[in-house]
């Protein structure tokens, strides 16, 4: 990590750590974006990072809300172990989708995933426990170790902040690891990859399983803030929801997800009064992005930096 | 037997006939898909939105034209729009396929798929800007009102029903005949094996690519006004069913014309079958049978190996 990097994730995480104590900020937007960002920085491990277009991810991150929803309300579960509830569904049924969607490549991969994914949104809508149309509601937050009490907007911020640390972590030690390296030669080539030796599936599969667990806990993380698991959640429109967040902000960078984040959710709030105006201007929006801005805002950002340092070391060398 | 399950032959058939009637809309709009796929290697996620565009149109020309023309008499007919409708639908996908769609060819397949994803999004958002979610109904053409009786069935078919099946039929095949037995169909099937050979020997690639995208949008329209009387007319009419159609896609897998039309009816009468024996299920039943085949045959039933 350069220094450059390090001063600007120190002073992003000194903004997040005084939230609670401004007024600036609704706090539970805050909440809501960290949720988010964890979502489509989960996403993009997988379309980032190894290549592959999921366009179910709503199954993994609404599938987890209800669990937890339902695991923290019926079952007086404590936060922590109806979000790690709510983790081990995201994980079997990634390992499950992930099994079936990776016998086929590319474009098929996308309508694979998208039908799995609907299977989970009928059923979501058709059980007992999950409320049909008007989902999970008045879900308790509970106390965390049944020592703190997180119904206050505080304590649950910090709550949320410190599992999106985790988790943010663990993608950006992921990406790194030896095995990061591994999910990047596929991306670039993956016949060459299959040639040294690699068993591509079960990367691939792995990948898939760290992605669907992590879009679990953005999604039962959510349900405990909002306190609501609906079909929202489940609705392919969140896996597209998704999709536009990681690209909108660059694919394949860290901080990009966030940023796309933050640009759909901030705009989804501004433009909320004025009915679906939201959808056809973020719609516009991604349009662009593909046709003209392929990298995305921290992509283009990046790669403007780099040209400028070379411009720099050129004339320098001259 | 069948009283056996608590079910009348007449509510068989009654599904079954639904079940073929949904089974059509899959088959044309598989069908448009395989088609666009063979030549341009984009899945058209527009297609949904287009069929809605179709719907919307016929509507709009039966009930609103007129009065936004200041001439509250004039409509246009189902019969003018049934020919109307996709061309003008077809006219707006030359137009996205040549500003936009074209210069993505030269990369991933993904991000035709993203491109019109983001498409989607901005025409059923704005339909539902301007007429909410509610739903618009259009009334069955005159000459298709009523239907026939079948006493000693104790059976009723409806008329408009009927003409949808015999309608989309009639174009699938159509469409099979153009695409493998004619001069046509040679060159498109040609322009799939290998574009630039193609070219080489003489033929405007490129505009039979902007043509055949049109002719697979206009396909999708052309749904759409035949479901405008059957379903209500609204903004999402089309994304609901376009995820069902991607199924149906993997199912039989993008290889060949006449397959996709096959598995697209197979399924919505097996859907048909579903809602009669098991509805809870209906909804599912065609993404396991996506599950299974996948397990089964990866390629897709009629699909190649790549």
């Amino acid at each position: 990590m350069s220094a450059n990097t390090r001063i600007l994730y120190t002073v992003l995480l000194a903004f997040l750590a005084v939230v609670p104590f401004q007024d600036f900020v609704y706090i539970v937007f805050v909440m809501k974006l960290l949720c988010f960002a964890l979502f489509a920085s989960a996403f993009n491990l997988l379309l980032g990072y190894t290549g592959l277009l999921s366009f179910g991810h709503a199954a993994f991150f609404g599938g987890a809300a209800y669990v937890t929803a339902h695991a923290s309300k019926a079952w007086g579960l404590s936060p922590e172990l109806a979000i790690l509830l709510g983790m081990l569904y995201a994980c079997v049924t990634g390992y499950l989708f992930g099994s079936l969607a990776i016998r086929r490549q590319g474009i098929y991969f996308a309508m694979i995933t998208l039908a799995l994914s609907q299977l989970i949104f009928f059923l979501a809508l058709q059980m007992k426990f999950t409320g049909g149309e008007d989902g999970i509601q008045g879900v308790p937050r509970g106390h965390l170790f049944r020592l703190i009490d997180l119904s206050s907007d505080t304590a649950m911020y910090y709550f949320v902040l410190v599992l999106f640390l985790v988790g943010f972590l663990l993608i950006q030690r992921t990406i790194h690891s030896p095995f990061g390296q591994v999910l990047k030669s596929i991306r670039e080539n993956e016949p060459r990859a299959i040639s040294l030796g690699y068993d591509v599936k079960r990367f691939k599969l792995l990948a898939f399983v760290i992605s669907a667990t992590l879009a679990g806990m953005a999604g039962s993380m959510k349900s405990l803030v909002f306190q609501l698991a609906t079909l929202t959640d489940v609705h392919w429109h969140m896996s597209g929801e998704v999709v536009l967040m990681t690209i909108l902000g660059g694919i394949g960078t860290l901080l990009g997800p966030i940023v796309g984040a933050g640009l759909v959710i901030g705009l989804q709030n501004y433009l909320a009064g004025i009915g679906s105006f939201s959808t056809i201007v973020l719609g516009a929006i991604f349009v662009v992005c593909v046709l003209a801005f392929r990298r995305g805002i921290v992509g283009e950002c990046l790669a403007y930096f780099e040209r400028y340092q070379e411009a720099k070391d050129r004339r320098r060398g001259l | 037997m069948l009283e056996a399950f608590g079910i009348t032959p007449q509510a068989l058939v009654a599904q079954l006939l639904v079940g073929l009637i949904n089974g059509s809309f899959y088959a044309i709009l598989s069908l448009g898909l395989a088609i666009i796929f063979g030549l341009l290697n984009v899945i058209n996620f527009t297609h949904g939105a287009q069929y809605m565009l179709g719907a919307f149109f016929a509507w709009i020309g039966l009930t609103q034209v007129g009065n936004w023309l200041g001439m509250p008499d004039f409509s246009i007919n189902y019969w003018v729009a049934l020919v109307a409708a996709p061309l003008l639908v077809g006219a707006i996908g030359i137009v996205i396929e040549r500003l936009m769609l074209k210069r993505l060819y030269h990369l991933d397949h993904l991000y035709g798929l993203l491109l019109t994803f983001g498409l989607a999004l901005v025409i059923e958002g704005m339909f539902r800007h301007w007429y909410g979610i509610s739903g618009e109904s259009y009334s069955v053409p005159e000459a298709l009102q009523g239907g026939f009786r079948l006493e000693s069935f104790g059976l009723f078919l409806p008329k408009y029903r009927m003409w949808v099946i015999v309608a989309s039929l009639a174009v699938c095949i159509a469409t099979w005949y153009m695409i493998e037995r004619t001069k046509l169909g040679n060159y498109l099937r040609a322009g799939t094996e290998n574009p630039k050979l193609l070219q080489a020997l003489g033929i405007n690639v490129p505009l039979m690519i902007t043509l055949t995208y049109g002719f697979g949008v206009a396909l999708a329209a052309f749904a759409g006004v035949l479901a405008a009387p059957v379903f209500q007319v609204n903004p999402v009419m089309g994304s609901n069913l376009i995820i069902v159609v991607f199924a149906v896609v993997v199912i039989g897998g993008m290889g060949s014309i006449a397959g996709s039309i096959v598995t697209g009816l197979a399924l919505g009468l097996l859907e048909g079958l579903t809602k009669v024996f098991y509805p809870e299920a209906s909804s599912m039943v065609i993404f396991v049978v996506m599950a299974i085949v996948l397990l089964v045959r990866p390629a897709g039933l009629f699909g190649k190996e790549k």
